[in-house]
């Protein structure tokens, strides 16, 4: 057993223990919290609820293993829905072009911050600030009053639901319903495999890695490290934008308050879904299931009775918290286990 | 034999701001031999394989592999020429697989074919009898282990010049052993390999042909049979008398009274900087010196007297009661100073003046509630500016900005201001003129003969010789001897240095 | 109270000597914001005695704004500058903790009756237990940055999300109102006094941190600790003391501006208040001219950074920009100075300075 913890790369290691923690959590809110958490449908409600914040929280991933930080995700989001809102009702455009604005806004920061970082070397902690306050003032600039979205199109497309057979449920008047997801999950899902393949099996996925992990050891190996710090805040920046405009279809509305706190959760997910802060250790998987989890538990948080909205809150901070020492402490442990 | 020269190097010429760091050096590597590169810190290796590796570019000189001159502006470019390097420190990612490791930034396509990079690094591990796997994290192999799997990322790379950097500094026996079966295959090869090492026991068990270096100048080339142990030692050491006289007879012995305790004993003493336990004592007024060749543990062993590393064990006495130095703070207590050895990690801070460099300690010491007037800090600064004749613009100067010797002496000032019983001297004439070398030393002698206690460590062993009354000599981590009086000559103590009988 | 000691006389190289020092650059960006308005509107300069609801006297004018509102602001640089030295990074859970405090304070004053008659306890007993739990947190955040090694701005990360929380939690999510008329003396004017308190909060803060630097070696400590955290050990400090300290101090400032907040309007909107203040005081520290990544520090040159970002918010406002626009306009203010200062553009500039002097040689 120790032998095989020992053997195992850190990125293997953490996603085991998301995973772990996050079925440990399902199935105990299964057994303690009963009737709610047996139905399928509450956990693809989650899935449809977190659709958005998956993608975002991929980019964040991606961010975070070469060794940066984005915290303007939440900004772009909320800017993202507002253009679109405002493009769909007020310019009378088609769903397409929405979606081309949503991603060309995404790259936009994506383009700018990534050169801020990569090519003059500003931490990507204070240029990401900078880009979320521009993105929350924009969103108001652009207008500042919430509203819901009527165009027809839209409508349909937001309504859309897959159903899926045999999974479905009887509800309190005796009605069968069936279970479903929306077409967010779809893409969140496809991004999360995009990815995931992309970090495991192409050379830009590792370079990702070896400029998280070292990025002088990098530079030796002969890889650009700037071009790569650049991609993975480009990307980013586009999944960002994708993950606003999926943000956008679930809620159906611009408002400048959209998304308040979405780069928090975002990180959050990702640092309990095993990806290290300090960069090179990380994983797509380990963040969907980190995004589940986090969700997982602010359900159990309100199904228990403590449905006061501050509990959330202080919920995610105190999860956030322990995973980042369970790293640490982890880590300290297998860095004694090597040298000895 | 011309055309069995793989690299060659002439008249390579490299200054920085303050220092010319190589000044005409000449090497030549040829096909499967193992070439060791020798010298004391700061006698230019490094920077001789920066140049080579394009890290640094040089001033003059050329370099051509196999008669062909080429220019090497990064290491991409070096390795494009088949010189191929192995750093001290690992570069390497450990957050990678090791077949990762070994084929990565090496080719412009975008797909990989994994199955086959797997098997194929593993058929290299394999033959170079590295005991990886190639799917392992890197990380979860032992250091030894790694510095083989760069090894084996050079030889992939198709290299004829293999730089070694002191890859053995890490590594256990059993694992040196292993690297220089590989070294040995690769000779095979016809590969050029360049060693640099500290460790004399492995050059001559290794290396064909070795090169001395010493103040950025070639000493000269040499087939290893023809350079016994002793004579390497004082060609490296460099044992030339310089044109100072004998500075001891200018200052008279502090004389100790009979039955005093030592001022500082400590028994067992040991760190987790990876030395073994020792034993030591200095008396009132006494000057010792730590020698050794660099990484015999020299640094550490006075480090654990300060309490700069983490103490795991021993009693420390300090003029006969027992004391507790468990971090710096409390060796300052007690009256013990120490100058690092790393002047610019450890000893400077950077930004602030040089007045603020000089009252650090003394302020520290003096506590955080009495602070020392403008008045005087002015009159201190001023006083300690002029007493050791630091030359700076003025006392309000960011210290980076002055000179290593003058910032050597801001360091001096700013431990003399705590008038220290006992004062820890690491290395504090690296990299300094000749002038403020002669002074250091004087001052040395000169405050012992006031009474005051001091360790005094130099890679330059006249300077030792000059200054110190006794020696103590580390190999490996641990204390071999000790010599004072008679036994106090050259020969004597580069013997001891170089261990073994020859 | 700076460190730096251009009081050098006038001749050719005045302008140099000028642009070196520290305060150049925020004094530069004041005068620049308030020409600006000269030309534009005069009216931004105009002060006139006025009367409040209570008939006292009190000045207003867009002046009289920016020495309120740039006080609380004040306060809080000086806690962002020891830590952005100590650390060398930035807190950017300020204006949740002031959120908590605010809501302790409320708490500790009404007790459970969210409409007291009179208060539970003196205002200056529930001041102190306020900076007790404020330092506490800022302890807190010291602690995993110190301790566990977490980059400053992903430590305070955790408080920012929780903190507006936890000071709803506090109260029960209640909004408490105080009727007592003097608790509102801290936010707004003492009567007779036309002057807004928060300045003279700040001006005794300024005062109190002056004295601090002046008879402690807190600023020896904190820059030694900030440029070099080895060589400050092997000197006997404790770096991971200083940088808690550090945080503690500011977590003192965010109580006093918790205070001021709160007693502003006599109650507390816990997802409003104070609200991307921790933006404008990173801003305040940087247009101070501070290093973000540490080390020196000028305190002075912080706190008039601070004024003139209220400057700028109140030059802003003048021109209709709506409140939740604002962070626009900084966020590219905050770019175009820390593009400025990147290490990379320096160099850059240095490069092309001497050709341009060559040229004007030729």
């Amino acid at each position: 057993m120790s032998k095989k913890f020992k053997n195992m790369s850190d990125t293997n290691l953490l996603l085991t223990i998301t995973v772990v923690v996050f079925f440990v959590m399902y199935l105990g809110a299964m057994l303690f919290l009963g009737s709610g958490f047996l139905k399928p449908q509450t956990f693809f409600n989650i899935l449809n609820a977190q659709a958005a914040l998956i993608i975002l929280s991929c980019g964040m991933s991606l961010v975070m293993i070469t060794g940066g930080i984005d915290i303007s995700v939440g900004g772009v989001t909320a800017l993202v829905s507002m253009c679109c809102a405002v493009y769909l009702d007020f310019k009378g455009g088609n769903v397409a072009m929405a979606v081309v604005i949503a991603l060309l806004i995404g790259l936009a920061f994506g383009l700018v911050q990534g050169f801020l970082v990569a090519y003059l070397e500003i931490q990507p902690f204070i240029v990401s600030l900078a880009g979320m306050f521009f993105a929350r003032g924009m969103t108001t600039i652009v207008n500042s009053n919430p509203f819901n979205v009527e165009n027809e199109a839209f409508v349909a497309l937001k309504g859309t639901r897959i159903i899926i057979p045999g999974l479905g449920s009887v509800n309190k008047i005796g009605k069968y319903v069936d279970a479903y997801i929306e077409i967010g999950v779809i893409v969140a899902l496809l991004v999360v495999l995009v990815l995931f393949v992309v970090l495991k099996w192409t050379k830009l996925g590792r370079a990702f890695y070896a400029v998280g992990g070292n990025s002088q050891s990098a530079l030796m190996l002969g890889i650009n490290v700037k071009r790569t710090k650049f991609l993975s805040h480009l990307i980013c920046g586009f999944l960002a934008g994708l993950g606003g405009f999926i943000y956008f279809l679930h809620v159906g509305s611009g408002s400048p308050s959209h998304a308040s706190g979405a780069e928090m959760n975002a990180i959050a997910s990702s640092i309990i879904g095993g990806t290290m802060l300090t960069g090179g250790v990380g994983n797509i998987i380990g963040t969907f299931f980190g995004v589940l989890s986090l969700s997982t538990i602010q359900n159990i948080v309100s199904s228990a009775g403590l449905d006061e909205p501050w509990w959330i809150g202080i919920t995610i901070a105190a999860m956030l918290c322990l995973f980042l020492i369970i790293q640490s402490v982890v880590m300290a442990i297998r860095k004694k286990g090597l040298t000895k | 034999m011309a055309e069995n020269v793989v690299l060659q190097m002439r008249n390579i010429h490299k200054s920085f701001p303050g220092v010319r760091a190589l000044q005409g050096v000449d090497f030549t590597l040829r096909k499967g031999e193992v070439h060791a590169l020798m010298g004391e810190n700061g006698a230019g290796k490094s920077t001789l394989i920066k140049v080579l590796t394009g890290v640094y570019s040089k001033d003059e000189g050329q370099v051509s592999i196999e008669g062909n001159e080429v220019a090497i502006h990064s290491p991409q470019e070096a390795q494009k020429n088949g010189i191929s390097t192995v750093y001290q420190e690992i570069t390497l990612c450990p957050n990678l697989s090791v077949a990762e490791n070994m084929y990565i930034g090496r080719s412009e396509s975008i797909c990989q074919n994994w199955k086959k990079m797997n098997t194929d690094a593993d058929k290299i591990l394999q033959s170079l009898d590295i005991p990886a796997k190639a799917t392992q994290q890197l990380s979860t192999c032992s250091l030894a282990v790694q510095q083989m799997v760069a090894i084996a990322r050079a030889v992939d790379t198709d290299c004829k010049v293999l730089i070694l950097d002191e890859p053995t500094s890490s590594l256990d026996e059993q694992e040196v052993e292993k690297l220089f079966k590989l070294m040995r295959d690769l000779k095979g090869r016809g590969v050029g390999i360049v060693f640099v090492t500290h460790f004399l026991d492995q050059v001559y068990e290794i290396c064909d042909r070795i090169t001395v270096m010493r103040d950025g100048q070639l000493v000269g080339e040499f087939e290893i049979e023809k350079l016994p142990r002793v004579q390497l030692v004082s060609k490296m050491l460099g044992k030339e008398l310089d044109d100072l006289s004998d500075i001891q007879g200018e200052y008279s012995t502090y004389e100790n009274k009979e039955g005093e305790a030592p001022v500082f004993e400590a028994e067992d003493l040991c760190s987790d900087a990876g030395i073994k336990p020792f034993n030591f004592h200095i008396k009132k007024g006494e000057v010792n010196g730590f020698t050794g060749l660099l990484g015999s543990g020299r640094s550490e062993s006075v480090r654990a007297i300060f309490g700069a590393d983490r103490i795991t064990s021993g009693n420390v006495k300090m003029n006969g009661k027992p004391v507790k130095i468990k971090k710096p703070i409390d060796a300052m207590k007690n009256g013990i100073a120490y100058l690092p050895e790393d002047r610019k990690r450890d000893g400077i801070v950077g930004d602030l003046s040089v007045r603020d460099n000089i009252l650090l300690a003394q302020q520290v010491l003096r506590g955080f509630l009495k602070p020392f007037s403008k008045a005087e800090s002015d009159k201190i600064a001023d006083e300690y500016i002029k007493l050791l004749s630091v030359k700076t613009a003025s006392a309000d100067t960011p210290i980076k900005s002055l000179s290593g010797g003058n910032q050597q002496k801001v360091i001096l000032a700013r431990w003399l201001l705590t008038h220290p019983e006992y004062l820890i001297l690491d290395e504090p004439t690296r990299g300094i003129d000749v002038g403020t070398k002669v002074d250091i030393q004087k001052l040395v002698l000169k405050l012992a003969s006031e009474g005051m206690s001091v360790t005094f460590i130099s890679s330059e062993l006249d300077e030792m010789l000059r200054t110190c009354s006794r020696l103590v000599v580390m190999r490996d981590g641990r204390m071999v001897g000790e010599l004072s009086g008679q036994d106090l000559n050259q020969n004597k103590v580069m013997n001891t240095i170089a261990g073994g009988d020859k | 109270m700076g460190n730096n000691d251009a009081k050098k006389s006038g001749g050719s190289s005045f302008f140099a000597e000028l642009t070196r020092n520290q305060l150049f650059i925020p004094m530069a960006a004041l005068l620049l914001l308030l020409v600006f308005n000269l030309i534009m509107d005069p009216g931004f300069f105009k002060i006139t005695l006025g009367y409040n609801s209570a008939g006292y006297p009190v000045l207003s004018g867009f002046l009289i704004t920016i020495l309120d509102s740039g006080s609380e602001l004040a306060i809080l640089a000086i806690g962002m500058t020891l830590v952005t030295a100590a650390t060398g990074g930035q807190d950017i859970s300020v204006g949740a903790a002031i959120a908590i405090s605010g809501s302790v304070l409320l708490r500790m004053l009404c007790g459970t009756n969210t409409r007291p008659e009179t208060l539970v306890m003196p205002v200056i007993l529930a001041f102190l237990i306020t900076c007790v739990v404020a330092m506490l947190f800022g302890a807190f955040n010291g602690t995993l940055v110190a301790v566990f090694g977490i980059q400053p701005m992903i430590a305070t990360l955790i408080l920012y999300t929780a903190g507006r929380s936890i000071a709803a939690w506090v109260n029960n999510n209640e909004l408490p109102i105080i009727t007592e008329p003097s608790f509102a003396y801290y936010g707004n004017y003492i009567p007779g006094c036309p002057i807004p308190t928060p300045f003279f909060i700040a001006m005794i803060c300024v005062v109190v941190i002056a004295l601090i630097l002046k008879f402690t070696t807190l600023r020896l400590y904190t820059q030694a600790v900030g440029i070099n955290e080895y060589s400050a050990k092997l000197n006997g400090l404790n770096p991971v003391f200083i940088k808690i300290l550090s945080f503690v101090i500011l977590g003192l400032c965010v109580a006093v501006v918790g205070l001021i907040k709160v007693s502003r309007f006599s109650t507390i909107n816990y997802s409003v208040i104070a609200k991307d203040i921790e933006m404008d005081a990173i801003l305040a520290v940087a247009l101070g001219g501070n290093a973000l990544s540490g080390g020196k520090f000028n305190m002075t040159a912080s706190i008039i950074g601070a004024y003139v970002i209220q400057c700028l918010t109140t030059t802003l406002y003048k021109f209709d920009v709506q409140a939740d626009a604002l962070p626009a306009y900084k966020a590219v203010v905050v770019i175009v100075l820390v593009v400025l200062s990147a290490p990379i553009v320096r160099e850059k500039l240095a490069k092309l300075m001497p050709k341009s002097g060559n040229r004007e040689v030729a």
